[in-house]
């Protein structure tokens, strides 16, 4: 009895039909089928693709030079000529938002819709990192939405802020420097604890028992109210912050109070300018406006 | 004799030399074009070698992987030009060895990420990310601040990358260890380091560098050597 493969392998043989490529092992032979037209066709048309591409986009090198290509393309080109056209489009608001005072935005329904949405995207990417989102704030960066403005929270004040940033290494950045009172020897340890008591009971609404708040007091009146006030509200000439509020900038411990009096840790806020035209900066400026603490 | 694929499939040696000449022709022609073109790499103004704090602190960014989320490379694409800035070009990486582009998108690019964040945040962010952004992914390096910062070998680290083409002179190489510990001192007068390093970031290093002032002082770098703003930088990537 033939086996199934011997029956197939005559069968093959008499179909002479089939072309083989002469090859024979064993009874098995090479069948020589040309490859589908369809597949043929398909082939050509990649090479002439390829042929008519390199032609046409930046393709064959040469010596100190390559061949730029008909078109000309450039993908450098083409994403300056994306930027270009989306700021062009942009410019027709945002050029507005620019050069306008706040009040002319603020009344315009359709640029307050653009700076609204130019402020938050700006937000998101630039100062949500450091000032949490929704400018919640977190110890050591300033709470945005809670009101408690160390440099003042008019719309005019946060431009500035934004645009020159805070001891950053532009040179109308806004400066402060609290005197290190303890690393430089100006009030002794004692003394130090005698102002915190007197700033975290009578500011910072705490209520210590059995602690005599005079001392603190007249040393307050003498070393920090000249810039922080009398009643601790703060002086944003020189960005004192408010000490009688609810939201203080290093937390509401009574250790941070010694901490900032010993040596004050001074934050710094970048300035914005080199990274963001006017137009987006007034729109931030807007955005955190609006968070809930503007004036 | 007819030309046929016969005589190459018969012949194993022939078959190697065909296969290595058609290999060659494919590696010449994507590679020597590189040295010989001019605009491969751009000659623009402003990038320097590392300083030796910045050059650590690379070590340590490549030891740590931060490359493994991280790209280093601004593509020129609408979306990463807007958010990060200037598209990347091959100049701002021609000292790194090897360069940190990457590929993995995890985090953002720092391409650019030089100055936009104070040194604060940069050592608050990197020792406890969630902190700072509580829906970040990013793991916690707080034990780069317990870890001193090895300098012994800062010298040879430089002459190595000098053997293959970063130009660190010999005035860099001997005050090396001094440029080095400058950097991580806010005390010490930086202006021989920016001399020799022009906008060399101070970062605070209270005497004893550890591995994560190194990081800082990297990382506040990266992206900042060139001037955009300069006409003529514009000028030579419009060539």
């Amino acid at each position: 009895m033939p086996t199934k493969i011997e029956k197939d392998a005559a069968r093959q043989a008499e179909a002479e039909a089939v072309r083989t490529t002469g090859h024979e092992w064993d009874g098995i032979y090479e069948l020589d089928t040309p490859l589908p037209k369809w597949w043929v066709y398909l082939f050509i048309a990649c090479v002439v693709f390829a042929g008519v591409y390199a032609l046409l986009y930046p393709s064959i090198p040469y010596g100190r030079g390559y061949m730029h290509g008909i078109l000309g393309y450039s993908s450098r080109d083409s994403v300056n000529a994306e930027v270009a056209a989306v700021d062009k489009q942009r410019a027709v608001a945002m050029g507005r938002i620019a050069v306008l005072p706040f009040e002319k935005i603020e009344a315009d329904p359709e640029l307050r819709e653009v700076a609204e949405i130019a402020g938050r995207t700006a937000f998101a990417n630039d100062c949500q990192p450091c000032h949490g989102a929704g400018g919640a704030g977190r110890p050591g960066y300033p709470a945005l939405a809670a009101g408690a403005w160390i440099w003042g929270g008019h719309l005019e004040d946060l431009q500035a802020t934004i645009t020159h940033g805070i001891r950053s290494s532009d040179p109308e950045a806004r400066e402060s420097d609290m005197p290190r009172f303890g690393a430089d020897r100006m009030l002794t340890k004692a003394q130090i604890q005698q102002v915190a008591d007197y700033v975290w009971t009578h500011f910072y609404g705490h209520s210590e028992s059995g602690v005599d708040t005079a001392p603190g007091e007249k040393l307050f009146a003498d070393n920090c109210a000249p810039c922080h006030g009398d009643h601790g509200q703060g002086e944003r000439e020189v960005g004192a912050p408010r000490l009688a509020s609810h939201v203080h900038l290093y937390g509401d411990a009574r250790e941070t109070i010694v901490a900032q009096i010993v040596a004050p840790h001074e934050g710094i806020m970048p300035n914005w300018n080199k990274r963001l035209d006017p137009g987006t900066i007034k729109s931030l400026a807007l955005y955190v406006h609006g968070l809930g603490g503007g004036e | 004799m007819r030309l046929s694929h016969a005589i190459l499939e018969k012949n194993a040696f022939l078959l190697l030399i065909g296969t290595l000449v058609t290999v060659a022709v494919g590696g010449i022609v994507e590679i020597v074009p590189l040295f010989t073109i001019e605009t491969t790499v751009e000659h623009v103004a402003g990038v320097r070698p590392y300083s030796p704090l910045e050059l650590r602190g690379r070590d340590i960014y490549v030891r740590e992987g931060c490359y493994l989320c991280h790209s280093q490379q601004i593509r020129t694409l609408r979306d990463e030009v807007e958010r990060y800035g200037h598209y990347s070009i091959a100049a701002e990486s021609m000292y790194d060895h090897p360069f940190q582009w990457g590929s993995k998108r995890i985090g953002p690019d720092l391409a650019r990420v030089g100055g936009k964040y104070s040194n604060d945040w940069q050592y608050a962010h990197l020792k406890n990310a969630q902190q700072l952004v509580p829906e970040s992914l990013m793991p916690h390096y707080a034990f780069l601040a317990d870890t001193k910062l090895s300098t012994n070998d800062i010298v040879e680290r430089m002459r190595t990358l000098r053997a293959v083409g970063v130009p660190y002179t010999d005035d860099q190489l001997a005050h090396a260890k001094q440029d080095l510990l400058t950097q991580a001192d806010p005390g010490a007068d930086p202006k021989a380091l920016l001399a020799r390093y022009p906008k060399a970031n101070v970062v605070p290093g209270h005497g004893r560098p550890t591995e994560l002032d190194a990081l800082v002082a990297y990382l506040q770098v990266l992206g900042t050597m060139v001037n955009f703003a300069d006409p003529a930088t514009e000028r030579r990537l419009a060539q």
